[in-house]
């Protein structure tokens, strides 16, 4: 249906820069979710394409088309506000059909267009009451069916779900996701939630302090982060980070020394770097694992227990660390315990926090959500 | 309360102790004046008389009810009220709209376009009267000079229009002012959407605005006619209700019947009919604003 292009996109307000030239593709039917903590310009970046604020420089193109300079209703494009912004004093049938007055359509014809989509979204009974007599889940399905009736070519999305409870947002994570599948249309979504975007996204665009720092599809951001922000800011629990010291550079990786001594051999590509290098290594929660004889040692200082997981928290020298382990480990707080890992789970970040590059490629990386489900 | 049993008649007695001042207050401030307006209303009661008082039924009723100026005070006191509602609702909506967007000393203009409601009603009068309409030193004798017109003498040619223009003047400030606040509460993100779904600045302020002002209206509609009703300063200063009849309102009216022709007998029944009028505007606006502010 559509495809966007962004070239060099900035935005000043007075003298702050908050978008430093920004590139970026987005192709048919793809959901690409824009992730970064509050502040990183990704809800600027949205209102541009929307058309509500204005590029200082840099080009828009939906299917070839420079908008620039095009309005905000005749770009196509429709959007889902975090606030929902419904018009109060409407009801959810005026709601819906607002667009569809504006643009002139008769009344018959507005009323089977907001009609078929009110089906879609099982808002059919909701249709004559105002937004007030609506609970959170209902009006965040007003303001998706507002945008649906517009029939754009791409939605977009400002944090839709921030302002439901962790149940309904798990729901409507879902309910999303299979619309997308079934309107086949190309969607934009802003969040800060990174498992919003881990769930939902065909690509993720990783933004800080206006630039982007990583582009690519949910299992790519998490195995395979360019720097060490990505690396920390994909996945949850965090990325635990330790210094290490380049003891060996050879064709099947780099060896460093743990902070315990021992010394491990990460598969990563370690030209130019020099025996005795300061290198932090980067390590998941999930991917560490209890173990008597491991390389690394920490006093426990807090246990979660989550039933099927339980994360462990562990002071290991003036830094706190989290392992995820099994549910039935039998540890207290206090205790030592033993852990390690498999190197190739582990990452290197140089000096300047970019990644040394993984020798091997994870094999799903290239795998989308969508093929994903299909097989 | 409802949990304790008892607490019922102790609550009930304690809260009409708490209560019983404000009640007096009312009572002495109120209700005894209203009775002792109905009590004169039905003498025969004139100030140039003493002693003569006696019950005279509802002859000052019937003296008043026949007097065609009662009727000609009326209908002047309905388009004087009916002129400045209109004229400062949708003066002071447009105003706000326009004083909401941004521009160089937006702060400064607002400040003058309200400060018209912070001067007294007498001045304001002498400044309309001796300043603005004057047929000689006016500035809008001057205004007209200019286009090589007639100057207008304001008050003797239209005096209605002028005292409705004066009070206009000052209450379009208080208007603005309410309908201003309300604006600024409209959230940024309805607009936005509006925008997105193709609303342009038209269509923006009559689908989104304006509703969500209609509140504000009421209010500024309730509160505007109970003192546009008792218009006392401006008519005195200027007309004193002439020339004839024609800038006489039920105030003034009942003025001239009790401190110009001492009879208090007359004014009061004229007092008790002003109630009457004002009880049924405000019965049927109080309604519109209270079904405004419940849904």
């Amino acid at each position: 249906m559509a495809t966007l292009q962004l070239k060099g996109v900035t935005k000043h307000f007075g003298e702050t820069q908050v978008l430093k030239g920004i590139d970026l593709d987005v192709n048919d039917r793809e959901f690409v979710v824009f992730v970064g903590p509050s502040g990183c310009g990704k809800s600027t970046l949205l209102r541009i394409i929307a058309g509500l604020e204005s590029a200082s420089a840099g080009d828009l193109v939906i299917d070839g088309e420079r908008i620039n300079d095009v309005g905000p209703a005749h770009r196509g494009l429709a959007m889902v506000f975090q606030s929902y912004a419904l018009y109060p004093h409407m009801t959810v049938e005026e709601n819906m059909g607002f667009s569809l007055k504006l643009a002139g359509t008769d009344k018959q014809a507005r009323r089977a267009k907001v009609h078929e989509t009110a089906r879609i979204l099982q808002l059919e009974p909701l249709l004559t009451r105002k937004p007030k007599a609506l609970s959170g889940g209902q009006r965040q399905r007003v303001a998706i069916g507002r945008a649906i009736v517009r029939n754009p070519s791409i939605f977009l999305f400002d944090e839709p779900l921030s302002n439901l409870d962790a149940a309904l947002r798990v729901q409507m994570r879902i309910e999303l996701a299979r619309l997308h599948e079934k309107l086949d249309a190309t969607m934009i979504y802003v969040t800060h939630d990174q498992i919003e975007a881990m769930t939902m996204a065909d690509k993720i665009v990783v933004l800080q302090g206006g630039v982007v720092e990583q582009v690519g599809s949910p299992m790519t951001l998490y195995h395979h982060p360019v720097n060490r922000f990505v690396a920390g800011f994909i996945g949850s629990p965090k990325m635990n980070f330790l210094p290490v010291e380049v003891s060996d550079v050879s064709a099947s990786g780099v060896e460093v020394i743990l902070p315990g001594g021992e010394r491990i051999e990460v598969p990563v590509a370690g030209s130019g770097l020099t025996h005795g290098a300061a290198l932090e290594l980067g390590i998941r929660p999930e991917h560490l694992m209890l173990d008597e004889r491991g390389p690394l040692a920490g006093r426990v200082q807090v246990i979660e227990r989550l039933g099927g997981q339980t994360s462990l928290y562990l002071q290991q020298d003036d830094r706190l660390m989290t392992l995820m382990a099994d549910g039935d480990v039998a540890h207290r707080v206090d205790e030592t315990v033993r852990f390690g890992f498999a190197p190739r789970r582990a990452h290197l970040f140089d000096a300047e926090g970019r990644a040394l590059e993984s020798l091997e490629r994870h094999p799903l990386t290239h795998i989308q959500r969508c093929d994903n489900r299909a097989s | 309360m409802r949990t304790r049993a008892s607490g019922r008649t102790v609550g009930g007695l304690r809260s009409l102790s708490l209560q019983a001042p404000a009640v007096t207050l009312l009572l002495i401030w109120m209700a005894v004046p209203l009775g002792m307006t109905v009590w004169f209303s039905l003498q025969r009661y004139n100030l140039m008389m003493p002693g003569m008082e006696q019950f005279a039924g509802l002859e000052n009723y019937h003296y008043l009810l026949t007097d065609p100026a009662l009727w000609r005070a009326m209908a002047n006191t309905l388009i004087l009220v009916a002129s400045v509602l209109a004229i400062s609702v949708v003066g002071g909506t447009l105003l706000a709209v326009l004083y909401q967007q941004e521009f160089f000393g937006r702060g400064i203009a607002r400040v003058l376009a309200i400060s018209p409601f912070f001067i007294m009603p007498t001045v304001s009068a002498l400044i309309w009267q001796n300043m603005m309409m004057h047929p000689v030193n006016g500035v809008l004798a001057w205004l007209l000079g200019l286009f090589g017109l007639p100057a207008i003498d304001w008050f003797s040619s239209y005096p209605l229009l002028s005292i409705i223009i004066i009070v206009a003047w000052q209450w379009l400030p208080f208007a603005l002012l309410i309908l201003l606040t309300a604006i600024q509460s409209l959230d940024d993100d309805q607009v936005e959407a509006a925008r997105m779904d193709g609303a342009g600045p038209l269509a923006i302020f009559w689908h989104i605005t304006l509703p969500h002002l209609k509140r504000a209206i009421g209010v500024v509609v309730m509160i505007q006619m109970i003192f546009l009703l008792t218009v006392f300063a401006e008519i005195f200063v200027t007309t004193s209700g002439g020339p004839g009849l024609a800038t006489t309102n039920l105030a003034y009216l009942i003025y001239l019947r009790a401190l110009l022709e001492f009879d208090v007998g007359g004014a009061s029944a004229g007092g008790v009919i002003a109630i009457v009028l004002a009880n049924i505007v405000a019965i049927f606006l109080v309604r519109m604003v209270a079904k405004n502010l419940a849904s």
